[in-house]
């Protein structure tokens, strides 16, 4: 039952693809071993420390806890895209001027979650910052050059507004 | 927050015009990481690589009957099914003891176990598939027969006549054990005008790397060679080891780490696992791959801190303390991790109990003892947060009982700025430090009289808030006193070999690794300053043992104070050879030239003469135009290994203030600080955010971290939902300063800073809880972590 291989089409940063998968497997193993795409990372597999965050219809997702089978149909973004396209390099340059990364393995989840809030437009509060990025697990930095980061960039972007 | 971009400097203290040394350079692998582009072993992927999933021992003792295979051999996708009597053929045991841990002993551990299982999680077989899915899959249809052994799960009564001896041939379930005496403490309790003491319980808990232990082997058959892809901070290490147990010649293995995901000393140790892993590579001449899943980490990841330290001090009136006395007893699992052993953590906790301070009397006892649970062993400031729990935690008692402010009895009592070199009470040395002006300084970031009239207010409204300090030293720059001398085949000195290329850039090999801490970017910054040439010019190669001099690694804070103190001198001998070649070309003297940024000039003038990339394109392309008989060198190596310390103490004070809500037990933390005095500071960002990385995984032992284990060894929260780490809503931010006392070991001077803010922020905590209520009468709160439920004890309200 779980071997069940089913056929999917989606399209992942901008690019079609039609993959046939295992009903069982993840949509953060399907990105990583299928496609290549390992910048996004797998830490916990319970929905815990959001490592695994892409989104998925333009809302983040833990993909440790949705299926590729669950994603036919849909618009997967992974860092890689988010990359790519620029949408993120402020907040990727915030991020390496202000040393709020260290091994880096977080760093991709933590991004788009940080996005996900700044896309709002608001400058946010240092404890609102928190609360957003609570759901993102990271060993290296004790996370204050994290917010930092964020909030660095919300003010920049904000400034660029007005 | 605005992100203050790094300023041009003026001249360093190191005296290097266009220096690095000081400045917060971003570090130039960064953006390859933020992009979701870096390589870390769970990446890994290469052709014919299959995957291996461990059968783990459900029990925590028991003997293994028989294991039936069969089934699981015809599952689909299978290579292989093997068992730990199979794998013993192609792979030998190891003991993790070390000749300089006088009577330390261990029982031999097997890459898989064979005939008995010693913990729960440890491994029985492997089963190697196509797909890490179909791997596991098959495990699910091995029936293996086991004779359920009584565990011994409780250190405090692991050696009564009564508990079973885990290993029968060792005589009894001793690991080691350490007395020390010193000065006349007996006569110190007996003067004291108040002794006071208490027992302290540190929970046990572990690094919970984001990354798990990853590891691909592949063994060439062709050309008779291992290479292994290790998230590893000791890839040297790991090669001699991976030779030994393999029985290979060390150049016939090499080890590549590329980027790691988090280790903090998890991924210092030999892991069965990984050298199964290595075996079974070799047995199926084929590319393995092993990637740790978060239960299997949770159970074999090592552990660490789980300590029972009953704890006594003596102090007079005026505030002198006139004694110590501590009781350390801890249980480290059934075998002495390997090759650095289980006795490391409790022998540190004897070393460095008092070491701020001036008390000379000091007796102290630490016992390890084998239990059925995962093994322990070093995990970020190895002992440095128990050591200083302890000593600060009866600081602060001493003070309240004779009535004195806790930042007034550690002026008094911690060693002078200006009384160095010394030794402490254990009879480690240091070179210098600076307590003093670290304890001035932070007095005055944190503004401490404000701080504390603001406490009465707040305590008249209910509120309860807490000040605590925490002075402590850290072990840094560790020479071969650490392991060497021991018998361990890990490297204290450490290599750098650098090359001008073709172009005029610097490439720089290095035998310390990078972890996420920041060593590339440091070394870059010494190489840069020390030649001469713009940071963008040099490129840091690490982590391959067949392309890196030969180095120790990354552990003990060691890579910046050792790595970089030899990048230093490589780069003060390749910038001569530049130089030589240059004045042969410009027909000057060598020691009349420089280089700066990149381009040779008139020492004294500064005028540019000739870039390094027409000093590369001679002496590579047209040696011919060189005067007869020169030989350009522009490659050089240099290594480097402190002698005149054994380690290289750093020192610090840490505070914390906190509020504790008395109805529901929580803790928020409001502000922490720490002051640090790590020598020169190569990169203060980086530093800096070392100490605050640091001091968040010790706010994690403190008041979140545990692995709970029940009586029969079963670990009960072995996933990140119920084992709780540190999330950034309840983290505090950090502030840090400095105090600078560069090491004279070193021309650099820097000594390290990656486990300082482990090493004081639980003591720190702790101190602070106590402190906010204390007006409560609450009883002492000394067993961490600090739980809502245990501080509702403590208050009486459960």
């Amino acid at each position: 039952m779980s071997r069940a291989a089913l056929a999917i089409a989606l399209h992942v940063n901008g690019e079609p693809v039609r993959a046939t998968v295992e009903a069982r497997k993840t949509l953060v193993d399907f990105l990583r071993e299928d496609l290549g795409l390992t910048g996004s990372h797998v830490g916990c597999e319970h929905g815990v420390c959001g490592a695994c965050t892409v989104r998925v219809d333009g809302e983040i997702v833990r993909g440790c806890l949705m299926l590729a089978v669950q994603c036919d149909g849909a618009r997967v973004e992974t860092i890689e895209g988010v990359s790519d396209s620029g949408e993120i390099a402020d907040l990727q340059d915030a991020f390496q001027r202000r040393n709020a990364l260290q091994c880096g393995y977080c760093t991709p989840g933590m991004l788009l979650t940080a996005q996900e809030f700044l896309k709002a437009g608001a400058v946010p509060t240092r404890d609102a910052i928190r609360e957003q990025i609570a759901g993102n697990y990271c060993r290296c930095t004790g996370y204050h050059a994290i917010v930092d980061a964020i909030e660095a960039t919300a003010q920049a972007r904000a400034g660029g507004r007005k | 927050m605005k992100i203050v971009d790094d300023l041009p400097p003026g001249l360093s203290a190191l005296d290097r015009p266009n220096s690095y040394i000081g400045r917060a350079i971003p570090r130039p692998n960064l953006q390859r990481l933020a992009q979701g582009r870096g390589q870390f072993v769970s990446d890994v992927v290469l052709p014919r690589m299959a995957h291996v999933a461990f059968l783990r021992s459900p029990y925590a003792h028991a003997r293994i009957k028989k294991i039936a295979t069969a089934k699981a051999e015809k599952a689909p996708g299978v290579v292989a099914v093997v068992t730990g009597a199979e794998l013993a053929k192609v792979i030998t045991p190891w003991v993790g003891v070390l000749t300089h841990l006088k009577g330390i002993k261990s029982a031999p551990q097997h890459a898989i176990a064979v005939e008995r299982a010693c913990w729960q999680g440890e491994a029985v077989c492997a089963v190697v598939a196509h797909t890490r899915a179909e791997a596991e899959d098959a495990c699910e249809l091995i029936e293996i027969a086991y004779e359920e052994l009584k565990p011994v799960t409780d250190a405090e009564t692991a050696l009564d006549a009564k508990t079973p001896v885990i290993h029968p041939e060792l005589g009894d379930n001793l690991t080691f054990e350490r007395k020390y005496e010193a000065g006349e403490p007996d006569k110190g309790f007996a003067e004291a005008d108040a002794v006071v003491e208490t027992t302290f319980v540190f929970g046990r808990h572990t690094g919970v790397c984001v990354e798990p232990r990853a590891i691909v082997a592949d063994w060439n058959a062709g050309e008779q060679r291992l290479t292994v892809y290790q998230g590893t901070q000791a890839p040297h290490m790991m090669q001699n080891l991976f030779a030994k147990h393999l029985g290979l010649e060390e150049h016939q293995v090499r080890v590549l780490c590329k980027d790691v995901g988090g280790s903090f000393g998890i991924k210092v140790h030999v892991y069965a696992d990984e050298m199964a892993v290595a075996a079974l590579s070799k047995l199926l001449q084929r590319p393995v791959k092993f990637v740790a899943d978060r239960i299997e980490s949770f159970v074999t990841d090592i552990h660490a801190r789980d300590h029972r330290v009953k704890a006594k001090i003596g102090v007079k009136k005026d505030g002198t303390i006139t004694a110590w006395e501590i009781d350390d007893l801890t249980g480290i699992g059934p075998y002495s991790v390997y090759p650095r052993t289980s006795g490391i953590e409790a022998n540190q906790i004897v070393n460095l109990t008092g070491g701020p301070y001036r008390c000379m009397n000091y007796r102290a006892r630490a016992r390890v003892v084998f239990q059925n649970k995962n093994v322990m062993c070093q995990y970020r400031a190895v002992g440095h947060p128990i050591a200083t729990a302890v000593t600060e935690e009866l600081v602060d008692l001493a003070a309240m009982k004779i009535g004195m402010d806790p930042v007034e009895i550690r002026r008094r009592n911690l060693i002078p700025d200006d009384g160095y070199p010394c030794a402490g009470a254990s009879g480690i040395k240091f070179e210098k430090l600076s307590h003093h002006a670290s304890l001035a300084k932070i007095v005055a970031m944190m503004d401490y009289a404000k701080l504390r009239r603001e406490q009465e207010e707040l305590r008249r409204r209910g509120i309860h808030r807490g000040i605590g300090f925490a002075a402590f030293i850290e072990v840094t720059n560790p020479s071969a006193a650490f392991y060497g001398v021991g018998g361990a085949r890990i490297s204290s000195q450490d290599g750098a070999t650098l090359k001008l290329d073709a172009t005029g850039a610097v490439i720089c090999q290095s035998g310390v690794t990078e972890q996420g801490q920041g060593a590339e970017a440091v070394m870059a910054q010494v190489v840069a300053t020390a030649v001469g040439v713009p940071i963008e010019r040099v490129r840091v190669i690490t982590g391959d043992t067949d392309n890196t001099p030969y180095g120790g690694g990354t552990w003990a804070s060691r890579a910046a104070g050792i790595g970089g103190e030899a990048g230093w001198q490589a780069g003060k001998i390749l910038r001569a050879n530049i130089l030589a070649v240059a004045g042969s070309i410009l027909q000057a003297t060598p020691e009349a030239l420089d280089i700066r940024s990149g381009v040779v000039v008139d020492k004294d003038s500064g005028r540019e003469r000739i870039g390094l990339d027409e000093v590369a394109r001679v002496a590579y392309f047209r040696p011919d135009t060189l005067p007869p008989g020169f030989q350009a060198e522009l490659m050089a190596t240099r290594h480097y290994v402190p002698r005149a310390w054994p380690f290289a103490f750093t020192n610090g004070i840490q505070a914390s203030w906190l509020e504790v809500d008395v109805e529901i037990g929580t803790v928020k933390l409001l502000r922490h600080w720490c002051v640090e005095d790590c020598g020169t500071v190569i990169n203060p960002q980086l530093v800096d955010e070392q100490i605050r990385g640091g001091v968040v995984q010790g706010i994690g032992g403190a008041l979140f971290e545990h692995c709970i284990y029940d009586r029969d060894g079963q670990l009960v929260n072995g996933n990140m939902a119920d084992y709780l780490v540190p999330m950034a809503a309840e983290m505090p931010d950090i502030e840090v300063g400095h105090v600078v006392t560069p090491t004279a070991d070193s021309e650099l001077g820097a000594k390290g800073a990656g486990e300082a803010g482990t090493a004081g922020a639980p003591a720190a905590v702790m101190n602070a809880i106590n402190d906010a209520l204390k007006p409560l009468g609450a009883k002492l709160l000394v067993e961490m972590p600090f739980t809502p439920e245990r501080i509702l004890k403590a208050l009486g309200r459960v």
